[in-house]
């Protein structure tokens, strides 16, 4: 089973009881602040009318993961995407990359590491729901196989399509994502970014670092072949200097 | 150091003291306090000064380094070698500078060496990480020579020399590798970087500009030599490195702006933003500019046109890096950047301590291969010779110790 959470914005009552689940769940300092932060890991932010969650989205091929230099960052073939802080040296090339804003960093600390939301991987392995979801009063915070929800998904909008932007965000967006999240107003007003790329995002890198063990041999021949020819040359030259100023 | 020893002080003397001192005190507070207290750099803005201007531009004006020794070993146009060792040694101090700057950049500094066992071929960094550090040991081998060469060890020179050509195919391309990937680090955030900076074509863009840029740095570096040192410019030499920088700034130029142009960007610029400004800023000061004044013979040939070319040519890649870090982002962050005054300091001081060494290796190496030729027992160059030179050359530490002096001084 590839685990997916399913957030139903119309369902959400902004009662934050996902919020302080997971502050409880991850021993993360009790303030909940505003945004997301290393010590916030998910937020219910109130907009045009409507609650909407931040979380990480655990993309189906996250960016942080690819851009890594030290692979801290996993997808794990049950949904989660996991950081492990003990590789990290601290770059914060993920914090800059990703697509949704999410990983954030310990700027209080001397030896700071990343943090985000992790999807509670040993409950989910466990066979549980991650900690938010299973505190959820309303259901608008499920769990499930990815598959299933996205189907699951597609009925609500069906049964009831006045209530709904036709739309499951996180379907497609950079290749997928393992959350994803039903509205009744647009997606932008919510503050998601409607203009991602419907492609992963590693791609755009991977086709230029693919490239790299041809470029090297290549390169390594045609710039030997160069030398060859001028040192050959130069080689020739000195050759009939010397005839030339033999005596004969 | 220098001035302690000799009391006069001269006005750059002092203007080094204020730097160091001043970057001392930002190096502490940044390690007691750690980047947050330190730094102006957020969750909104992760990247700043020290990966804009220490790493992206240290590795870009390096680059003279990769470009002259490839003309002078590959290409076989002898007779730029002369100022092979002045770039090599720009080269290997640049890159120097750019590791360092990034034990100050990584929040984890110590950790810096889990790049070498913990990889990830998918990442940029990664690949980035692996070329800088490969490559800064070929220019330790470049600059070996001329260390070997004070120290009177002929067996070692020997040695380095007769690998110098594969040396420099390697550095050539591990050169290429990275110049652009640095480029390719923003290929990930299409999303993010304004378009007048974000372009499938980055890599390649980083490339050209930074041959471009490493030129410049030559015909720079060896002005201010000439400042420093009284040592004589080579007017012609660096008239044909100016023209030849005039053609790798004409080609970035034309790819630049073909590829705003066919991503219908260039339209925007009608409406005046502060992006565009920059934009504008950045490609008329720094690309179109020193074109124009380098196809000019009459400004070429002098060495105040020369110069002037140069320095804009320094001063719009400056511009280009960090107009992609920094200005580019700054709209999807939704957040201004500005240096805090300790990113500045621990820059600054950097870059003051690359000059200083930069200034004692040509006063104690046979940098120039004129006047050089002191007589070999003064003190002082033996005092520090042992201290600067395991670091300046990692390959010399053995030797130093062979020459009867006690290893290193670390």
């Amino acid at each position: 089973m590839k685990g997916a959470i399913l957030f139903d914005s119309t369902k959400c009552i902004g009662c934050e009881a996902c919020v302080a689940a997971c502050k409880e769940k991850n021993n993360l300092p009790p303030t909940v602040d505003p945004k997301l932060t290393a010590y916030t890991w998910t937020v219910v932010e109130q907009r045009d009318k409507a609650f909407v969650r931040r979380m990480c989205m655990h993309c189906e091929s996250p960016t942080c993961a690819s851009v890594c230099p030290v692979g801290a960052f996993q997808k794990q073939l049950d949904g989660p995407v996991t950081y492990d802080a003990s590789r990290c040296m601290g770059c914060r090339y993920c914090v800059m990359a990703c697509p949704f804003g999410v990983p954030k960093y310990q700027w209080d600390r001397t030896v700071p590491i990343v943090q985000k939301c992790i999807m509670c991987p040993d409950r989910i392995a466990r066979g549980e729901a991650p900690a938010c979801a299973s505190v959820c009063p309303t259901g608008a915070t499920t769990f499930g196989d990815r598959n299933q929800l996205i189907g699951e998904a597609r009925a609500r909008l069906a049964a009831a399509p006045k209530s709904y932007v036709p739309r499951i965000y996180g379907l497609e967006e950079v290749g997928g994502t393992s959350v994803l999240i039903l509205s009744g107003v647009p997606f932008a007003s919510l503050g998601l970014r409607t203009d991602l790329l419907l492609q992963p995002l590693p791609m755009l890198t991977w086709q230029v670092l693919s490239k790299i063990p041809d470029f090297v041999v290549v390169g390594g021949a045609f710039l030997y072949g160069i030398w060859w020819i001028t040192n050959r040359r130069s080689k020739v030259e000195a050759l009939l200097a010397q005839e030339a100023a033999k005596p004969s | 150091m220098n001035a302690t020893r000799r009391p006069e002080f001269t006005f750059w003397r002092l203007v080094f003291l204020v730097l160091t001192a001043t970057g001392t005190v930002a190096a502490l507070l940044r390690f007691t306090r750690g980047l947050g207290a330190s730094t102006n750099l957020s969750d909104q803005f992760p990247w700043g000064l020290w990966v804009g201007f220490d790493v992206l531009c240290g590795v870009g004006l390096a680059a003279g380094g990769f470009t002259i020794t490839a003309i002078v070993y590959v290409f076989n146009l002898k007779r730029f070698a002369p100022i092979i060792r002045p770039t090599v040694l720009t080269a290997f101090l640049g890159y120097v500078f750019v590791a360092v700057a990034l034990l100050f950049d990584l929040g984890q500094p110590q950790r810096i060496w889990h790049a070498l066992v913990m990889w990830n071929p998918h990442s940029v960094m990664f690949e980035v990480a692996w070329c800088v550090m490969l490559y800064t040991s070929v220019l330790a081998l470049e600059f070996s020579p001329i260390v070997f060469e004070r120290l009177n060890l002929e067996r070692a020179r020997r040695i380095v020399r007769a690998v110098s050509v594969p040396l420099v195919i390697v550095g050539v391309i591990l050169s290429t590798l990275h110049q652009s990937s640095l480029g390719s680090l923003f290929l990930i955030v299409p999303e993010k970087l304004h378009p007048l900076w974000y372009s499938p074509l980055l890599p390649v863009l980083f490339f050209v500009s930074a041959i471009a840029a490493g030129l410049a740095m030559v015909i720079v570096e060896s002005y201010l030599c000439q400042r420093a040192f009284n040592h004589h410019l080579e007017m012609d030499l660096l008239e044909t490195v100016g023209r030849a920088m005039a053609v790798a700034l004409g080609v970035y130029g034309i790819l630049r702006l073909q590829d705003l142009a066919r991503r219908g960007v260039l339209p925007t610029l009608r409406h005046p933003s502060y992006e565009g400004g920059m934009f504008l800023l950045e490609v008329g000061l720094g690309v179109l500019l020193p074109i124009v004044l380098l196809a000019i013979p009459k400004v070429r040939m002098k060495e105040a046109g020369l110069v002037t070319s140069a320095f804009l040519a320094v001063l719009g890649f400056v511009m280009h890096r960090l107009n992609v870090s920094i200005t580019g982002m700054e709209r999807a962050a939704g957040v201004r950047y500005f240096p805090s005054w300790m990113e500045v300091a621990v820059s600054l001081a950097l870059v003051a301590v690359g000059f200083a060494i930069f200034g004692w290796a040509v006063q104690y190496l046979p940098i120039f291969h004129e006047g050089v030729h002191r007589p070999r027992a003064v003190e002082a160059p033996a005092w520090l010779l042992a201290k600067t030179a395991p670091t300046l050359a990692g390959g010399a530490l053995g030797s130093a110790s062979q020459s009867g002096r006690p290893g290193r001084a670390e």
